[in-house]
């Protein structure tokens, strides 16, 4: 059986994925934008609501299942990968899904993320970037930008922060993607196509607290600045930014080069032409690497999405194999297993 | 050539066997134990190994170990000392030495008493020629040199040869006890069929072994031990963990559902792991996880969506997997932890026997966390309570601990394979009532539903934030925590009603109650034993459910005057017994990573009977 059964009756609508919880993250997050998106596409995943399992651990953000009217787990800090591949390895008819912020994900529950990535469980785990501990009122997290003040660390952050696409893909994530709390329609377009894939599926998504750490993404998603800090990403098309589309990236080598294409000197054809399906994950650390590079746009969209078997499907193809090997277990031969003998 | 020896027939015999880690000393008692089991003695194994799987080979921290008490009778301990010690080299006998009986007999191979082993041994003097083995019946028996003799002219290294000394040792002892070649001739088939060399080679050994007995003169007599007259039925070796990985099995059938093990592998733990791996075509899913939470984390998700989850850990994996218990605490999941004991606290003694979890399995939680403990008496008993601990962690929805110990866990003993029909059905009913669902409602255990993701119109929501009762929505109302909290603490007592009241064994007149738990029961019944066979009057009881504790507990301590609780810690469960109770207890600790032997128990009685020996 697959998750992706269509549902042939009612058409579920996003109230149908709602609860009546009275949603309690402060006027202003994110998290709200996030969850309206969540919202609106469920009902187009083709997957019955009693199959949907939102996962959750602990932060601002790890709420989110509360307020899901799907099956819904809010467990421990850090724990959420853990927890969500026992509930996929219990029943993987299910389509389960992770919700975590940068400190849960990416500091406390760094290891589960890693080795979840590396065995390619096939789940969705959705981060919310906010690169601050939110709940715990305001100190720097494993995204923070280096320098950065906040109430633990008055004199500036000396930690150097985490690019959590390039601990996906390094990890062996087979679906890494990133969008913006202020972009609907590319934030539901990244999770239908997570939703779709088959492997755990990745997303970053960049959310704002406006209480601790407000206008952290502005440049990104300001009308007046967005276009020339930010690189869409699209399968097959040259990596082409700018308020009127004339700075490109060309690589150099591995080096990445911002070029302008307004001067003549190049044009479109001498462009990196993205390609999402590329095996070698060589490109991806280079695209996210953008980040730390002085006046690099950042890239949103699809980094990579690659085919590998999952830990799941690997998992009951072994047992439905040994099973066929040896016949189905017998409770009486397995005590008789080695020598025994007989008092009488 | 056979000569006539006198037979010697004795009632028990407690041997060990003991070597260098690479010395191949357990897998060489392991084998006579299988031997002795199919012989049809009762018996009972104590491996001890060090933690370091190759130490320097000669010195005396690399020494492994290996003992076997085997009986014409019941036996229920592995032997206070041992009658015969087989020592491979001078550390081996340097390390053991004190443990053995008065008068035992001492094989070893004269071949390893070099000025080298010596010197790693810290010997001075060559204690085979020194006479300072005198009140011993020393039997030196140039075992290198026999056994490259006997291999001469096959195709193996040097170290090969050395490393099969083992087998002639073995061979040896099968002919001083009387024990037929068969069985692990059957074993080296299996084992190194694809490798004639191998196969030939430990076979020679065995053999050769066997007929240096036979044709030396070095013994003057044999020695039979009946077999045991133990209960009719079908009967195989097993193991602690074996038993373990048994029980949870037969639960998963019994339940009807697929049983979910999340583990991350540590000592004396790791073969229930490795043992449940085998058993994929029972459906049996093994997850060896990133770390010890994830272990227990991916249980707790396993059970949340309908699987019989179990999680299995010793004392430093128990610390790291506490939140996670909490959380089943709170979410009302079921789930069956294993701790086997080992000696701590941190790192402690790994391969070492110690009962010192008890506290932390009752308290090592935030917040009030109430967990049923359960604790395993014998190897084949960890079958009885693996099982148990499922049933009620399915019936109760609770997070359950199974306490084992390494002893327990590595020791093994003939085991009555159990009629699979006669195991009791364990029901398992996910509800499925969409009219009806609460998530916090309870049934008259005070159970909340299991209402797993997949069942359509029960899509609910759970978590470690307190929940409302019945609706479990989250809330903060202080009265519903205090509720709550109630709750969760009577569902547990409530177990009470559904465990087997404590049986009072020996003189139900007695003054003196001797109270064991756990891996102390083997032990505690010999001691008693024998000391009601010289007159003395002596109840004993074992607590095998400690959370909570069975029914009638509080009547049974008041019975008598004096009662002591020897355990191997610094006395956990007289605390619990004092503070729950209010009842006095003598204190009896021993904290060496050894269980207890019964004579150590014997005395201590004795010294409670002011000193007299009643005979």
């Amino acid at each position: 059986m697959s998750t992706n059964n269509v549902m042939e009756n009612v058409k579920l609508t996003a109230k149908d994925f709602a609860t009546n919880q009275d949603v309690r993250w402060c006027p202003g997050c994110g998290d709200y934008s996030i969850l309206a998106q969540v919202q609106r596409v469920s009902p187009d995943l083709g997957i019955p609501k009693e199959k949907f399992v939102w996962v959750s651990g602990i932060g601002c953000s790890s709420r989110f299942p509360y307020y899901m009217n799907t099956y819904g787990f809010h467990s421990i800090h850090g724990r959420a990968p853990a927890i969500a591949t026992g509930v996929k390895l219990a029943n993987p008819d299910l389509s389960v899904w992770v919700a975590a912020g940068d400190g849960d994900l990416l500091s406390i529950g760094g290891n589960h993320f890693i080795h979840a990535c590396r065995r390619n469980v096939d789940m969705k785990v959705i981060l919310f970037n906010n690169r601050i501990y939110g709940l715990t009122k305001g100190q720097y997290s494993p995204t923070s930008e280096k320098g950065k003040k906040t109430k633990s660390t008055p004199y500036g952050s000396i930690d150097f922060p985490f690019l959590p696409v390039n601990m996906a893909v390094a990890s062996g994530a087979t679906f890494v993607a990133r969008s913006m709390d202020r972009d609907p329609k590319h934030l539901q377009a990244m999770m239908l196509r997570a939703a779709a894939h088959h492997g755990l599926a990745f997303i970053e998504i960049y959310q704002n607290c406006n209480i601790f750490n407000d206008g952290a993404y502005e440049p990104l998603t300001d009308k007046e600045t967005k276009a020339d800090n930010v690189v869409v990403l699209e399968h097959g098309k040259p990596l082409i930014y700018g308020k009127n589309n004339d700075k490109g990236i060309r690589m150099d080598g591995m080096n990445p080069i911002i070029v302008d294409l307004s001067k003549g000197d190049y044009s479109v054809n001498d462009l990196w032409v993205h390609d999402e399906f590329d095996e070698n994950p060589g490109r991806s650390f280079v695209l996210a690497h953008f980040a730390d590079l002085k006046d690099f746009p950042t890239p949103v969209g699809v980094f990579r999405q690659i085919q590998k078997s999952t830990y799941d499907g690997d998992l009951f193809a072994q047992l439905d194999e040994v099973t066929k090997q040896k016949g189905k277990g017998d409770l009486a031969n397995l005590f008789r297993s080695g020598n025994t003998w007989e008092v009488s | 050539m056979a000569k006539d020896f006198e037979v010697q027939v004795l009632e028990a015999v407690t041997v060990r066997f003991a070597g260098d880690s690479g010395d191949g000393m357990q897998l060489t008692g392991s084998q006579f134990s299988n031997t002795t089991a199919l012989f049809g003695n009762d018996l009972s194994t104590l491996p001890d190994y060090p933690a370091e799987i190759r130490a320097p080979a000669g010195t005396l921290y690399g020494v492994s170990g290996f003992q076997l008490h085997f009986s014409s009778l019941e036996i229920s301990t592995p032997g206070d000392s041992p009658d015969v010690l087989v020592a491979m080299n001078p550390a081996a006998l340097k390390v053991n030495l004190k443990d053995l009986k008065p008068g035992a007999t001492i094989v070893v191979n004269e071949n390893a008493f070099d000025a080298k082993n010596l010197k790693l041994a810290h010997y001075d003097l060559n204690p085979l020629e020194d006479n300072s083995l005198a009140g011993f019946n020393v039997i030196m028996v140039p075992l290198s040199k026999q056994t490259a003799a006997a291999l001469e002219g096959l195709q193996l290294s040097v170290k090969d040869v050395e490393r099969t000394k083992n087998f002639f040792a073995l061979g040896l002892m099968y002919w001083l006890f009387d024990r037929p070649l068969e069985p692990t001739n059957a074993w080296l088939e299996s084992k190194f069929g694809k490798k004639p060399v191998y196969l030939e080679a430990n076979k020679r050994a065995l053999t050769a072994g066997y007929y240096y007995g036979e044709n030396t003169e070095i013994f003057s007599t044999r020695y039979h031990v009946a077999p045991a007259k133990l209960e009719k039925g079908s009967y195989r070796s097993i193991s602690g963990n074996e038993a373990v990985a048994l029980g949870f099995v037969s639960a998963s059938v019994k339940a009807g559902i697929p049983l979910f093990l999340g583990s991350y592998p540590i000592t004396p733990a790791s073969e229930i792991l490795q043992e449940l791996s085998n058993f994929k075509n029972f459906g049996v899913k093994t997850f060896q996880a990133e770390d010890e939470i994830a272990g227990i984390a991916s249980a707790i998700g396993a059970s949340f969506a309908g699987n019989l989850a179990v999680t299995t850990t010793s004392g430093p994996g128990l610390a790291l997997k506490s939140e996670a218990i909490g959380l089943a605490v709170m979410t009302e999941l079921p789930l069956v932890i294993v701790d086997v004991q080992r000696g701590g606290p941190s790192t402690g003694l790994p391969t070492k026997t110690e009962q010192s979890d008890l506290l932390q399995s009752m308290y090592g939680r935030n917040g009030e966390s109430p967990v049923p403990i359960l604790a395993a008496a014998t190897p084949s008993d960890c079958f009885d309570m693996a099982f148990e601990a499922c049933r009620l962690a399915v019936k109760y929805m609770t997070p359950v601990f199974l306490l084992s110990e390494g002893y327990l866990a590595n020791g093994s003993e003939p085991w009555k394979i159990p009629d699979v029909a006669s195991l009791a059905e364990i029901p398992v009913n996910y509800w499925k009532d969409t009219e009806t669902y609460h998530t916090y409602a309870r049934d008259e255990n005070l159970s909340r539903p299991w209402a797993i993701p997949g069942t359509p119109g029960l899509e609910h929501r759970i978590g470690g934030l307190e929940k409302a009762h019945i609706y479990g929505t989250v809330s903060y109302v202080p009265e519903n925590h205090e509720f709550m909290v109630r709750m969760r603490d009577a569902k547990v007592k409530k177990i009470q009603d559904d465990i087997p009241d404590l049986e009072i064994m020996g003189d139900e007149d007695a003054d003196l109650l001797v109270a064991g738990w756990g891996g102390t029961y083997g032990s505690v019944t010999e001691a008693v034993s024998n000391l009601r066979k010289k007159g003395y009057k002596i109840a004993q009881v074992h607590f095998k459910y400690i959370h909570p504790f069975p029914k009638n507990t509080k009547e049974v301590l008041s019975k008598f005057k004096q009662i002591l609780v020897p355990e191997r810690n610094l006395g956990q469960l007289s605390k619990l017994l004092k503070a729950e109770f209010l009842k006095n207890v003598i204190e009896f600790n021993k904290i060496q990573g050894s269980p207890f032997k019964s004579s150590e128990i014997e005395n201590k009685i004795i010294s409670l009977f002011g000193g007299e020996n009643v005979n």
